[in-house]
């Protein structure tokens, strides 16, 4: 009797297993979705991608969109589940990822990516986006993703309270920034505001003075590998970010980026660089424009715009190739783009944004995006690989408290070296 | 006789399908990263080149790795010392008849039923040196200027940053250890106790003589607990401090992380795991060793 009860549950329990095995293996669910996947949960982005989905569905009534999120810091969890879903041969129709190397190294040259230039060509966008770009967002002559954004990484902001106070004007080059933090350093106060709790912050700082040091066509190599890291202009890049620490605020491990950013509205700091975000928090804390805050290119990089950029791409296998043209060409297109950016706050990464949507700040940056020689962004992706970038932030943790140059040229280098694309 | 053999029959089945669940996704995936570990599969694609030691090799030589098993010895022995001699304290003077006794004990508990993650928010702000206790400090008059976990002072390799993270760990884990001897100082026979002062013996002497020997198991207990979890430890680490300046506050753990789900770098991701359950084996080993002898004595 007992022993027919026990093969009862166990048949029971073997049942329902395979009854839950059957419903996953039905779950194909309707042709007319569009799985998007991102890591866009909070704030302006997720605003904007939700203006963006809008959008979609006026045009598109029909297509239930299944707006896929992965919360977390810079997407590093996001990122792990990508990297699970695609390995595994469920791809999501869409999903977020930085333009540029992030996107190239890791799953265009692994053979995972379908091209989308014809999205581009069909459309008749091309000659939307500066060259540059399509630069950056290519990969042997095709292009890879839809940048529906672009963000602008050597930007100065300022505490304009405090330079009238010493009667300075903001730095223009790498010179007057020592000239005006020696004054403030003087006076006690932190020239240059740092929030490297997560090291990006640190390598973002770099990549400005290294730009600023040898000019974009060097820097574009020095990330190919075209150019050493012993090389003088190099070093001098890399022994003035160890004077800059000489500047900077004493809690600076302590700080997110958004921390140090305040410190500069809130005048407890006279300078800090950080991406443009950092204007769109300033707004959001009510800071205003030229009274508690204001913007220049990093000293030293005027005529020169570091971008990086969220794009889209198109996975082989994605489930709903259809929907995904459609929403890549959304992304694409003018009216994307401009339901996106303003309340992301970012600028579109084509040319022909309406100027009137955008506030004072981001119409300044589109104005430098029009004009000015665009190189790729190596603290967000753009410029390099992940696991080189990975080595870089590990070098930056070391660098940025031991301030030994010559220790961080071998290990760029040797990186470089690693890394490196090779041909 | 039959019956018997036919219940260990029936036990055998209904534990095979566990048993196979626990030998495929426990001990079937330690070995397969012990296998990527030694592979090439450092991209996003899957690379079976076998390269022997080389990622074992890249990691050692690496100053992060370095810092990170100094930083993982140093805080497991802080921790485990800390959280063994304070709760004992903690007990000791609750087992003392101290008065408000109940209150105490749940007080001394509570920090145990938070999450890691809560812990080290909460032990972030107060030691972040603008706005923390230094500012408390500062506003006594006192010049506090320590950085506490953005400190990147060491001495004799010993990361000064780690103290913030051994005072979080140890506030969490302190009632633990206490309330396991507490259990164990309540199984002491009160006569045992009572002759001892008969016979003319000190506090400290019973403590000494009678007390520690009686609860050895117990602090033997607690050490493997405790090692297992310093070890292993990520999520205070990633919440408190993140890596910190110069990996003061790194763990393998943190690097394991960002190895391999930033870096792509799956082989060597595989290589410090392995490395991480290498340590805790020494730990856990020979603990399982020793209560199985005693098991079949």
């Amino acid at each position: 009797m007992r022993k027919r009860i026990m093969v009862g549950l166990l048949v029971a329990l073997v049942a329902t297993t395979m009854l839950f095995a059957q419903g996953a293996q039905e779950r194909k669910g309707p042709s007319k979705t569009l799985e998007i996947f991102s890591w866009w949960t909070a704030g302006g982005e997720a605003d904007g991608l939700q203006a963006m989905i809008n959008e979609f569905n006026r045009q598109y009534p029909d297509i239930e969109i299944i707006n896929a999120t992965v919360a977390g810091g810079a997407g590093t969890n996001a990122k792990a589940v990508l990297a699970t879903r695609m390995q595994g041969g469920n791809p999501p129709d869409t999903f977020q990822v930085h333009a540029g190397h992030e996107l190239i190294d890791t799953w265009v040259v692994s053979g995972f990516m379908e091209p989308v230039t014809f999205i581009l060509k069909d459309a008749g966008f091309m000659d939307k986006y500066p060259a540059d770009v399509i630069d950056i967002i290519s990969y042997n002559g095709e292009v890879y993703s839809i940048p529906v954004n672009i963000h602008r990484s050597n930007v100065m902001w300022y505490s304009p309270k405090l330079f009238a106070q010493f009667n300075l004007t903001p730095p223009k080059t790498i010179e007057d920034f020592f000239k005006v933090a020696e004054v403030f350093k003087a006076n006690g106060i932190p020239a240059l505001a740092l929030g490297d709790n997560e090291i990006w912050a640190a390598t973002h700082l770099l990549e400005s003075v290294i730009l600023a040091n040898v000019g974009p066509d060097k820097y574009r190599d020095l990330w190919q590998g075209k150019v050493k890291w012993n090389d003088p202009q190099v070093r001098k890049g890399l022994t003035d970010y160890t004077k800059m620490m000489g500047y900077i605020n004493r809690d600076h491990a302590a700080l997110a980026n958004m921390d140090a950013a305040g410190y500069v509205a809130e005048g407890k700091a006279a300078m800090n660089v950080m991406g443009d975000w950092a204007a769109g928090y300033y707004y959001s804390q009510g800071f205003k424009q030229g009274v508690d805050w204001d913007w220049a290119p990093a000293p030293g990089t005027t005529g020169s715009f570091i971008m990086l950029s969220d794009s889209f791409g198109l996975p082989k296998n994605a489930p709903n190739r259809d929907n995904v043209i459609k929403w890549l060409t959304l992304c694409a297109s003018q009216a994307g783009q401009d339901a996106f950016n303003p309340i992301k706050g970012s600028i579109p990464s084509r040319i022909d944004g309406d100027r009137s949507k955008y506030d004072k700040y981001l119409n300044a940056a589109m104005d430098d995006f029009a004009s000015n020689a665009i190189v790729a962004s190596v603290a967000h992706g753009a410029a390099v690989s992940e696991p080189w970038l990975t080595r870089v932030n590990d070098i930056m943790s070391v660098f940025t408290t031991d301030l030994n140059v010559d220790k961080a040229i071998a290990e760029f280098q040797a990186a470089a070296d690693r890394y490196a694309p090779k041909n | 006789m039959y019956c018997a053999k036919k219940d260990r029959r029936l036990a055998i089945i209904i534990l095979i399908p566990m048993l196979s669940v626990l030998f495929l996704f426990v001990y079937g995936f330690i070995a397969w990263s012990l296998r990527i570990s030694f592979t090439d599969w450092n991209s996003i694609l899957p690379d079976m080149t076998w390269v022997g030691l080389d990622n074992y090799r890249m990691l050692f030589s690496s100053q992060r790795f370095q810092t990170d098993i100094r930083n993982t010895l140093y805080f497991t022995v802080f921790f485990m010392a800390i959280c063994i001699v304070g709760g004992f304290f903690l007990s000791y003077l609750l087992y003392s008849k101290l008065k408000g006794e109940s209150l105490l004990r749940t007080i001394y508990l509570f920090p145990l039923s938070l999450s890691f993650v809560v812990t080290g928010v909460l032990w972030r702000w107060i030691f972040s040196p603008e706005v923390g206790i230094n500012a408390l400090f500062r506003m006594m008059g006192f010049k506090a200027t320590f950085g506490w976990f953005t400190s990147t002072h060491s001495v004799a390799g010993f990361n000064v940053a780690l103290i913030a993270l051994i005072i979080a760990a140890s506030w969490q884990y302190m009632g633990y250890t206490m309330a396991m001897f507490l259990a164990g100082l309540r199984g002491i026979p009160d006569q045992l106790i009572e002759s001892a002062q008969m016979d003319g013996a000190g506090e400290a002497a019973i403590i000494w003589y009678i007390i520690l020997p009686i609860i050895k198991p117990i602090t033997f207990s607690a050490m493997i607990v405790l090692g297992h979890i310093s070890l292993k430890i990520f999520d205070l680490a990633y919440a408190m401090t993140g890596k910190g300046p110069a990996f003061v506050t790194d763990f393998p753990g943190l690097f394991m992380f960002e190895t391999t789900f930033r870096g792509n770098h799956y082989a060597e991701g595989a290589a410090i795991s392995i490395i991480m359950l290498f340590l805790v084996a020494l730990v856990i080993v020979p603990y399982l060793y020793s209560t199985l002898k005693g098991d079949a004595q």
